[in-house]
């Protein structure tokens, strides 16, 4: 009985490394106006996307100042913040985006150091 | 310290945002600095929260300002349970559109920082929610926590900074709390950019009693109350009550009121107490002093005033039956509503919470007439002084509300008598001692007027009985042998009766003596008179018997002369003196 649980979730997880390659990703960023900060976040974002999530990724870029309710809503505080609601767990990388392998980690594609 | 009316202005001119929370704007001198933020700060479970709340609802629900609560730690939902007990309906004032509920979560192990950032997040989502309620009034509770979420503090302290002039600019009035750090008010140093006005709660444990104190630290501008000052936390939210030393500005009035006792009432100048003073009865176990207080709140009752009776040894019940058995009822007056007895043992609080919640209950139940039985159970929960400065307080509180104050003392057995443990006396109008008088084997009361201020009152001793019908009062015997009581009073009274009666009998006795011989006397005087008048009769007849003799001798010389032809020279008949000469 054991050994075949065993078994099983390992198969599993090998299962789902190899489907991590072609999950899709959605991913929200957040941002407050048009000030640099906000361009670089998503000028990085997007490069980041390409680079490592070609072709399955779902990139919306939101300006709060625009909808407010949202902010609550999604629970925003800081500005920029990259919201990755799928897949899941969900995770929130905050700032200009420019430590491009903390957001490896944050969108897990890296694994935490 | 001094109670205005709504949005107050200091002499200085700062506006003030009224919190609506009982005391506090006492304290602080008509409210918090409206349009700024004000720190609110404490170590956990001291009560910020709910004082935060509070802020809000009181101002949506009395001052119609609308508020914002943002949380950092519990949910709108949380928030609304914990404070429905207060009588607080978030959801219905978040329905009306008095109160937005914004709740900040945040996790650390979701969040992932990539460089450069700020809370503009937060700005908005607080700009929004106070623009669509129209807000005028705005909690952080508890900000700190962000600290908790993000690492990096240099950001987050620019950001507070920004946020705090923001709130400024925005010309909201804020509170914004803050757990208390070692040695600073705060863990993160919020004073530093809450700098207008900064109250501390405080729960301090002292002698496994807990006592939730308030104090303003500071308050730029104006004037506050310096001191810590004890709240209370109860079914209708927080009540801060500065019962400090008002000082003697208080009305006297010159109306009496009855003891319950006719001849104590005697004894005090023939009318009683004077009502709003304040009495003591002091004296060692069993010797009256809570009958005399009850009879004092039955009085009351019957005048048709109202009593309020703090008992911090027995249950309502137990003082109900205990006193029926001398004839006072106090259930009718309980159930007419015209009084209250509030029995509690002194250690479930501290001393400046008793003081708080006497202070609330005398300010919603207003009886005219309050007793205290007894106060000396209080030094349980405090040192001496403590006591003593907390009753100076009540007694300025009562004193001010023309409230009349019996307080009964236990005084130790042995020690001196006229001496109260906490030198307390000093704040008496009145003072009775009520005292046992031991003599031949048994105890008797003996009640004394150790003092009673503006009467003239009696300096005699009298003793105290506890009747069926209630207390009387009787003079105790004072003989040769100094003052009786009890059964050798009532033996010294017989006993002076049975001489009387002997005395008596003796006069008797001698009087009836005195008439036998004043009868015998009178006897005497009778025989006497009786020879007297034998003797004067006797002397009338010799008279009578001479005159005839002397008639018939003249008769006989006339007829001599007749016979002899003498010659009668001079008139017919001879004269007296003529005849005198002849005999």
């Amino acid at each position: 009985m054991e050994d075949t649980q065993i078994k099983y979730t390992q198969e599993e997880f090998e299962e789902a490394i190899a489907k991590s390659g072609e999950e899709r990703y959605v991913l929200r960023l957040y941002i407050t106006g048009i000030t640099p900060k906000s361009t670089r976040a998503i000028l990085n974002v997007k490069k980041i996307c390409e680079e490592n999530l070609k072709g399955r990724y779902e990139l919306e870029v939101i300006d709060i100042y625009q909808q407010p309710v949202l902010a609550k809503d999604q629970q925003i505080i800081a500005a920029p913040t990259l919201i990755k609601k799928l897949p899941l767990p969900l995770r929130r990388i905050i700032g200009d985006m420019s430590d491009k392998e903390r957001i490896l980690v944050g969108l897990d594609l890296r694994p935490k150091k | 310290m001094t109670k205005e009316k709504s949005n107050v202005k200091s002499m200085e001119g700062l506006p003030k945002c009224q919190t609506g929370i009982r005391g506090l704007d006492e304290i602080t001198d008509g409210g918090l600095p409206k349009g700024r933020p004000s720190l609110v700060c404490g170590s956990a479970g001291c009560g910020k929260t709910l004082l935060a709340m509070e802020f809000l609802v009181r101002g949506a629900i009395q001052y119609n300002e609308p508020g914002v609560f943002m949380s950092f730690e519990e949910s709108p939902k949380e928030l609304a349970q914990n404070v429905a007990s207060l009588g607080f309906d978030l959801n219905d004032l978040t329905a009306r559109k008095k109160m937005s509920l914004d709740h900040v979560r945040i996790e650390r192990s979701e969040i992932e920082e990539t460089g450069e950032y700020d809370l503009e997040g937060l700005f908005i989502r607080l700009n929004h929610s106070i623009d669509s309620i129209g807000a005028k009034r705005v909690v952080l509770d508890t900000i700190e926590s962000l600290y908790g979420g993000l690492a990096n503090e240099g950001i987050l302290r620019a950001e507070l900074r920004r946020l705090f002039r923001w709130l400024k600019e925005k010309g909201v009035t804020a509170v914004v709390t803050g757990e208390r750090g070692e040695g600073t008010l705060t863990r993160h140093g919020l004073e530093e950019y809450v700098s207008d006005c900064v109250i501390l709660l405080d729960n301090r444990v002292e002698g496994q009693i807990t006592t939730r104190r308030l104090r303003v630290v500071k308050y730029r501008g104006s004037l506050h109350g310096t001191n810590e000052y004890p709240f209370l936390i109860d079914e209708k939210g927080i009540s801060v009550l500065p019962i400090t030393s008002i000082g003697l500005q208080h009305d006297v009035s010159n109306e009496r009121i009855s003891s319950g006792i006719p001849r104590l009432d005697t004894m005090l100048g023939e009318k009683g107490y004077y009502r709003g003073s304040s009495i003591l009865i002091s004296g060692t176990a069993g010797t009256g002093k809570s009958s005399t207080a009850a009879s004092f709140a039955d009085a009351a009752c019957k005048r048709g005033e109202r009593c309020l009776y703090f008992a911090f040894e027995e249950a309502p019940n137990q003082i109900i039956r205990n006193m029926r058995s001398i004839g006072i009822d106090l259930e009718p007056w309980i159930k007419k509503g015209l009084l209250e007895i509030y029995a509690v043992r002194p250690t479930i609080y501290g001393l400046e919470m008793h003081l708080v919640k006497m202070a609330k209950l005398i300010d919603e139940f207003k009886p005219r007439v309050v007793i205290i039985d007894p106060i000396t159970n209080l030094i349980a929960i405090g040192s001496e002084t403590e006591v003593k400065s907390m009753l100076a307080r009540l007694i300025d509180f009562l004193k001010a509300k023309q409230i009349t104050a019996l307080f009964t003392n236990l005084s130790h057995a042995g020690g001196a008598l006229e001496q109260t443990e906490f030198g307390i006396s000093s704040l008496m109008d009145t003072w009775l001692l009520l005292r046992d008088i031991e003599i031949g084997g048994e105890r008797n009361r003996g009640l004394y007027i150790l003092k009673s201020r503006g009467m003239a009152h009696s300096n005699q001793i009298r003793e105290f009985l506890l009747t069926d019908n209630g207390i009387d009062l009787i003079d105790v015997y004072l003989g040769p042998s100094g003052v009786l009581t009890g059964s050798a009073r009532a033996a010294v009274e017989v006993q002076d009766k049975i001489s009387d009666l002997m005395r008596k009998e003796e006069i008797e006795l001698k009087k009836r003596e005195l008439e036998r011989q004043r009868k015998a006397i009178e006897g005497q005087i009778a025989v006497l008179r009786a020879e007297f008048e034998g003797k004067e009769e006797e002397e009338n007849m010799l008279t009578q018997k001479e005159k005839l003799q002397e008639e018939t001798d003249i008769e006989a010389r006339k007829e001599m002369a007749h016979i002899r032809k003498a010659d009668v020279s001079t008139g017919n008949e001879p004269t007296k003196k003529g005849r005198r000469n002849i005999k």
